[in-house]
């Protein structure tokens, strides 16, 4: 088994756990934390098909998808922090008013 | 120098200082522009005239502007001067400017004076731009604009709701007559690929007579001209249009605008004499317009509402003389009504002054001794519409009743016989008027007779200017002068010894409506009221306008409401117009309401969504790959 290989069967876990990890848990920052991790797949992906095609194009997206992954995180946890403050808990279920 | 341009510009300049400064510069400024300019027009126009009679009958052709050039044809507007359009030029510029000084006393107090004075530079310069406008289409565009400033000049006192609708009903009744015109224009265009009216007659005085019959563009013309010359079934404009200023309807609704029918098939007389079936519908409808409004100005009781019929009455004398060949002297006709009808409306207009706004003459009366300038040059011009000798209406009525019976091109002794009855019935109206108005002892109010006072000196003076005028206006025989390029028709040279008798006739015609008014209204109102009463049927009939207005809203306006309310706007507008938009509106809010049901606020179940739609449009690509 050759390390592409590998590399891609960990990217695939690290995305499937996330997925596993929104849908069933229901604490925002554990939340956030798992669509870190299937980020962080799909990220990993793109550098092991970079790495192969031998060229830059994916390193690129990498960090495109960095900046945004960081950005979004910025207005996230602020978010969370204050709803956490306001209702005293971090269950996403305490704000489905707010669907409309 | 371009004269003619000159001639024509100069009114538009009046208007648009007046019209964009008057309000700022004072009234002065107005009196001077918006007098000073038609004046210099109308000696502008005299020069001109002068020119033309210089070049031996040879027309000044001036070609200003290039309009439109479609294929190879090209739209000029180019002006031309002869000696009918000249003659015209002549009665527009100068009776035009006489009522512009009237005006600056008739509406010295007006708050509107800036905006009245540029109106009435911009009913010059497009009447202007009718009389000399080369083709029919310039002409057409002088007709348009003539019908805009009367529109605007009958609305001039907007607020008052019945005036505004009064300015409304002539726009709309033109522009019926507006689309005989249009239609007229359209088939001379598709028959002869020109315009230019020195063209067209050549075309169809020419040995190869065009591919178009002449009788009908002659009618489509001619229901053009009875809009704008309130000929019958048209006229209906006209009575209503005298809620505008005294001087507007002494200008436009009898001196000039409503002239243009009569100018326009007088134009075309070389079309029209080709066209015999036209020519007898001319002089049918003429005299019977001339009939039916002198008898409704038989009973009426406002003062500018008898100068209003007696005014359809005049042109229809013009349009039977225009019926029976005798161009010229529809012309002439034309000429000698310019005078003393603006001298009528003039004296009405100072009357209506002296007395603070009444109009009804059955509270008039005894101003003679009050108002002397205005009762005499009143007297005078009523004495030459009533055909009185030696005053200007005398000639112009007794050539139209001669040509009427002895015409070889349609005159008739039936047409003479109701033309000459007409000229009865105009004698004892018009000295009804002027017995009911200044002779017979005072019916006003106490309050009203206090404060009468003769006008000031700037409406005075063009009163007597319009009397001498109407006076001697007839002894130059605009019939004779226009001959050269409107030869008169042929008459029965077995009835030419019956000349000298009908005018002996048609002067007792005259006295004798003298006579007759005198006889009725000498000691005021009473003996015609025992009139009135004994045939009240027919008193109803006439003071009702035979109904004409009634008759029409019964016919045509009750069913176009009905049509406009229940199929336009129930129909169309409410249900299929705004039903449709509704219909989309709901749509669109009840799918929202059941798409909205699986916004269900777990966001586990919006993940769920998001990967079955990321696994569908995967599952779509890899299908359609």
């Amino acid at each position: 088994m050759d390390s592409t290989r590998l590399l891609l069967a960990l990217a695939v876990t690290l995305v499937s756990l996330g997925f596993v990890g929104v849908m069933v848990r229901r604490n925002a920052l554990v939340l956030l934390m798992c669509m870190e991790l299937m980020l962080n797949g799909v990220i990993l992906s793109l550098v092991t098909f970079a790495a192969r095609s031998a060229t830059l194009d994916g390193a690129v997206l990498v960090f495109l998808v960095f900046v945004v992954a960081a950005a979004e995180i910025a207005i996230a946890i602020p978010i969370v922090l204050l709803l956490a403050r306001q209702r005293r808990t971090l269950d996403v279920g305490a704000w489905s008013e707010l669907k409309g | 120098m371009n004269l003619l341009t000159l001639v024509v510009l100069l009114p538009l300049a009046g208007f648009v200082l007046n019209g964009l400064l008057g309000n700022r510069l004072g009234r002065g400024f107005v009196s001077v522009i918006g007098c000073g300019l038609p004046i210099l027009a109308f000696v502008a126009a005299v020069r001109a005239f002068m020119q033309l009679d210089g070049a031996a009958g040879a027309a000044l052709v001036e070609s200003a502007y290039t309009w439109a050039v479609v294929g190879d044809f090209t739209f000029d507007v180019a002006f031309y001067l002869d000696r009918l359009s000249g003659l015209m030029t002549l009665i527009v510029t100068g009776v035009g400017s006489l009522i512009h000084v009237y005006s600056t006393g008739y509406m010295k107090d007006d708050p509107g004076y800036a905006r009245y004075f540029s109106y009435l530079n911009l009913f010059l310069f497009f009447m202007l731009l009718l009389v000399l406008g080369r083709s029919l289409l310039v002409c057409f565009v002088g007709w348009e604009g003539v019908g805009l400033a009367s529109y605007l000049l009958i609305g001039f006192w907007f607020e008052d709701p019945a005036k505004a609708a009064a300015g409304k009903k002539a726009f709309i009744t033109n522009r019926v007559g507006d689309t005989g015109f249009l239609l007229g224009m359209f088939l001379i265009y598709h028959a002869l690929g020109t315009l230019d009216f020195d063209a067209v007659n050549e075309a169809f005085q020419g040995p190869v007579p065009p591919a178009v019959s002449a009788s009908l563009v002659g009618v489509l013309l001619f229901i053009g001209a009875t809009g704008k010359s309130a000929q019958i079934p048209l006229h209906v404009w006209l009575p209503d249009a005298m809620a505008g200023p005294t001087p507007v309807s002494a200008l436009i609704h009898a001196a000039t605008m409503v002239t243009a029918g009569v100018y326009l098939v007088a134009r075309l007389n070389g079309l029209y004499l080709q066209a015999p079936e036209a020519s007898q519908l001319i002089a049918v409808v003429g005299v019977a317009t001339a009939f039916f409004a002198a008898t409704i100005a038989l009973v009426q009781t406002d003062i500018k509402k008898v100068l209003a019929y007696s005014t359809i009455s005049q042109l229809g004398f013009m349009f039977l003389a225009l019926g029976v060949g005798a161009y010229g002297v529809a012309v002439f006709h034309v000429y000698t009504h310019a005078f003393f009808k603006a001298c009528l409306f003039l004296g009405a207009g100072s009357v209506i002054h002296a007395l603070g706004g009444e109009q009804d003459v059955r509270r008039m009366g005894g101003l003679w001794r009050r108002i002397p300038f205005t009762f005499w040059t009143f007297a005078i011009a009523t004495a030459a519409i009533a055909g009185l000798p030696p005053l200007a209406g005398f000639f112009s009525k007794d050539e139209i009743l001669w040509y009427a019976f002895a015409s070889e091109r349609g005159g008739s002794p039936l047409l003479w016989a109701v033309a000459s009855f007409t000229a009865l019935l105009t004698a004892f109206y018009m000295f009804r008027l002027l017995i009911l108005a200044f002779l017979t002892p005072s019916r006003m109010a106490h309050e009203v007779e206090h404060h009468v006072h003769e006008s000031p000196p700037s409406m005075t003076a063009v009163l007597v200017v319009l009397a001498a005028l109407s006076a001697v206006g007839g002894f130059f025989h605009v019939n004779v002068f226009l001959e050269p390029i409107m030869p008169l028709p042929e008459t029965d040279h077995a009835l030419e010894h019956l000349e000298l008798p009908l005018i002996v006739l048609a002067v007792a015609t005259g006295l004798a409506g003298l006579a007759a008014a005198v006889y009725l209204y000498r000691g005021g109102l009473e003996r015609a009221d025992g009139l009135a009463r004994r045939y009240s049927g027919a008193h109803r009939l006439l003071s009702g306008k035979y109904y004409v207005d009634e008759l029409y809203e019964a016919v045509l306006g009750r069913p176009l409401h009905w049509v406009s309310e229940r199929v336009f706007l129930d129909i169309g507008d409410r249900r299929l117009i705004d039903g449709s938009l509704h219909g989309l509106a709901a749509l669109a809010q009840r799918g929202a309401g059941r798409l909205s049901r699986i916004e269900t606020g777990s966001l586990q179940f919006y993940v769920w969504l998001v990967v079955l739609g990321a696994f569908a449009s995967l599952a779509w690509v890899w299908g359609h790959g």
